[in-house]
């Protein structure tokens, strides 16, 4: 009976909360995936060989 | 996290370089994704990432061992976006050409389509709101150390994420995006069906 108190418009506004950060939490969900899909690549060669190279110049012997 | 050890800089040796560049090899992943979400394009952004990577190579004198190396680097990589930008024309034009860059780019027929929305979605965002929701949200970024690569306030970074979150949920929601013939509405729901998918495998 006291469950009959808090009014429709309170239920629907908490409704449209939960539905927001549902929403939130789904383009949480997609930015992470969009950013992993890169990190999961495979390192293109170009960057290891960069790397080598300057350290072999750093080192003094190549 | 691997054990380290803290020496005093003038020691610096072979082995130190060794373990920083291996290190920096782990980190070249991450470098590139952040590059992407700033440059749009992947080939300038893997430019991106190379000078960044070179530039925190050159300097891994001046980087204090322990410490977080991958906001180090990210922080690197930002600075370097931000100088080279600043030397080329006008920014909001670059942002529109990475915008449209991205939409030819995905021109793989079997792409999630909300992807490519989320991405011009973002691309529509302020750089600096961007780029606080990219380092907190998908970086894996606290707070602090957002606040530390981008060079401002914590509270500034918290309002940046806080306000990104609304706006892109608004330019999804609204199918206010750039994109000719996309259908306004459809971009939320392929992300919460999408999400749904995601969640339901993890």
């Amino acid at each position: 009976m006291i469950e009959q108190r808090p009014l429709p418009e309170r239920r629907k506004a908490s409704a449209a909360l939960d539905e927001a950060r549902l929403r939130q939490q789904a383009i949480g969900v997609r930015l992470r995936q969009m950013f992993d899909e890169v990190v999961n690549e495979e390192i293109p060669a170009e960057f290891l060989e960069i790397l080598r190279r300057a350290d072999e110049r750093g080192s003094g012997k190549s | 996290m691997e054990t380290v050890e803290i020496k005093p800089r003038q020691e610096r040796t072979a082995a130190d370089d060794a373990v920083f560049k291996r290190d920096l090899v782990q980190l070249i992943p991450h470098l590139r994704a952040f590059a992407r979400t700033l440059c749009g394009d992947a080939t300038a952004a893997d430019d991106l990432a190379q000078d960044a990577m070179m530039k925190a190579w050159d300097a891994r004198a001046s980087f204090q061992m322990g410490t977080n190396m991958k906001a180090w680097t990210f922080m690197i990589l930002r600075n370097q976006f931000y100088s080279e930008k600043r030397r080329s024309w006008r920014q909001s034009q670059l942002d529109q050409e990475a915008a449209e860059r991205t939409l030819v780019a995905v021109d793989d027929p079997e792409a999630p389509v909300a992807l490519d929305e989320l991405r011009l979605g973002l691309a529509m965002l302020p750089p600096e709101q961007r780029e606080a929701l990219i380092l907190v949200g998908a970086g894996g970024f606290a707070y602090e150390e957002a606040a530390d690569i981008c060079n401002c306030a914590v509270g500034t970074v918290k309002s940046r994420v806080s306000r990104a979150r609304r706006a892109l949920h608004a330019i999804l929601e609204a199918g206010d995006y750039a994109r000719d013939g996309g259908s306004a509405g459809d971009a939320m729901r392929s992300i919460l069906a999408d999400a749904e998918r995601l969640s339901s495998i993890r």
